[in-house]
């Protein structure tokens, strides 16, 4: 993977925006803000109606991807570039899901909804109608998800990320600061884990950060490249990001993404925790 | 929309007493800017959060107490930095001028 085959340019996608096999998905954290307007042609998932199970604290089925994507009028053949606010971070969250079902030609519009409205480029509210498909998703990509036995495992001998603000790390703040301060039911990190705050790859029009910068960013948090590398947040959204920026844009191998992340790991009984900057001790 | 409401969104169903609340509006010409984008940088000027303004120019952060700047992005104007300091319990009301 690399930049060239996981970003488009908003240059591109306006060349694009008449070609059929090419949809375009905006998924935000705010789920209203498409509704106000959004890319000509470009549909809406909704991260949490659309992609959580909603019974189980756990991603919709298989069986129920394929419907949502077929009923959306998306082919399995059809390139998806994902966009949405906040840096592209709820777009990352629906590439990442996507290519765990096995979704070949994923892209994220860089800089995503953001750029393209400092840029003053044509939003509308127009909702487009397109033909249903028979789509069918793969089996989960177990190699770019983690589940917390694994990141308990990866203490001490894994590469672990903790892109959330500095104050989350530190246990100061539980939840984004745009956020109710609510979730797991203690602050602080997984031990060893290095911080790295997801925005940091970001610039602020929010395109992403060049491979020597990004790379740098992440060799200077004591990330090993000969090591496999696990990237958690609060609820697995931010990692999703930082998971694009090693696997899809530097290329790394072996990166995934604990989508349970503190949410999950903060509230887990027999599990160690370090509180405070420093990484704390295996 | 004709002139701008005073101030951040409602508090309504907000457990202030419990956080540490910075909001408020962003405007130009003395009306709202419903497509301004605002961070929220922490004391070292580390990127926090950003939340893009409502239609009626508001935005909202539940920060831990101390100093923030708060740093907004709209298209065709420049950027505004402000600062401001939250603490537990209040609510810390910030109004940006483009």
């Amino acid at each position: 993977m690399s930049r060239e085959t996981a970003l488009v340019t908003a240059d591109w996608v306006e060349e694009h925006l008449n070609d059929p096999k090419v949809v375009l998905v905006e998924v935000d954290e705010d789920t209203e803000a498409y509704d106000k307007g959004h890319i000509p042609g470009a549909v809406k998932l909704d991260w949490k109606k659309d992609l959580q199970d909603g019974v189980r604290h756990d991603f919709v089925s298989k069986d129920r991807l394929e419907a949502l994507l077929s009923e959306k009028g998306i082919a399995n053949d059809d390139t998806i570039v994902f966009y949405g606010g906040n840096n592209n971070w709820f777009a990352a969250y629906a590439y990442w899901y996507l290519k765990y079902y096995g979704h070949q030609n994923l892209r994220l519009l860089d800089g995503g909804r953001k750029k393209w409205e400092l840029e003053s480029r044509e939003l509308t509210t127009d909702v487009p109608s397109r033909e249903a498909t028979t789509y069918t998703a793969q089996e989960p990509n177990a190699d770019i998800r983690a589940f917390r036995d694994e990141v308990v495992e990866a203490i001490g001998t894994k590469n672990l990320i903790d892109v959330r603000s500095p104050d989350e790390y530190a246990g100061r703040l539980l939840a984004p600061a745009h956020l109710p301060q609510e979730a797991a039911q203690i602050g602080g990190h997984i031990p060893t884990a290095g911080n790295v705050p997801w925005s940091k790859a970001a610039n602020e029009d929010g395109t992403f950060k060049s491979d020597e910068e990004l790379a740098q960013l992440y060799s200077e948090a004591g990330l090993d490249e000969n090591k496999d590398t696990i990237a958690y947040c609060r609820i697995g959204e931010r990692s999703s990001h930082t998971w694009f920026v090693l696997h899809e844009i530097l290329g790394y191998p072996n990166v995934k993404n604990y989508d349970g992340s503190w949410s999950e790991y903060g509230s887990l009984r027999g599990v160690p925790v370090a509180v405070g900057d420093q990484p704390g001790q295996a | 929309m004709c002139g701008a409401i005073k101030g951040g969104p409602s508090l309504e169903g907000v457990d202030v007493a419990n956080q540490a609340v910075i909001q408020g509006i962003v405007t130009r010409d003395d009306e709202p800017v419903g497509n301004a984008y605002v961070r929220l940088l922490d004391a070292g000027g580390e990127f926090t959060a950003e939340v893009p303004t409502s239609a009626t120019g508001q935005f909202r952060f539940f920060a831990a107490p101390g100093s923030w700047t708060l740093r907004t992005l709209v298209p065709r104007a420049d950027v505004v930095e402000r600062k401001v300091v939250a603490q537990k319990g209040a609510v810390a009301e910030v109004a940006v001028t483009v």
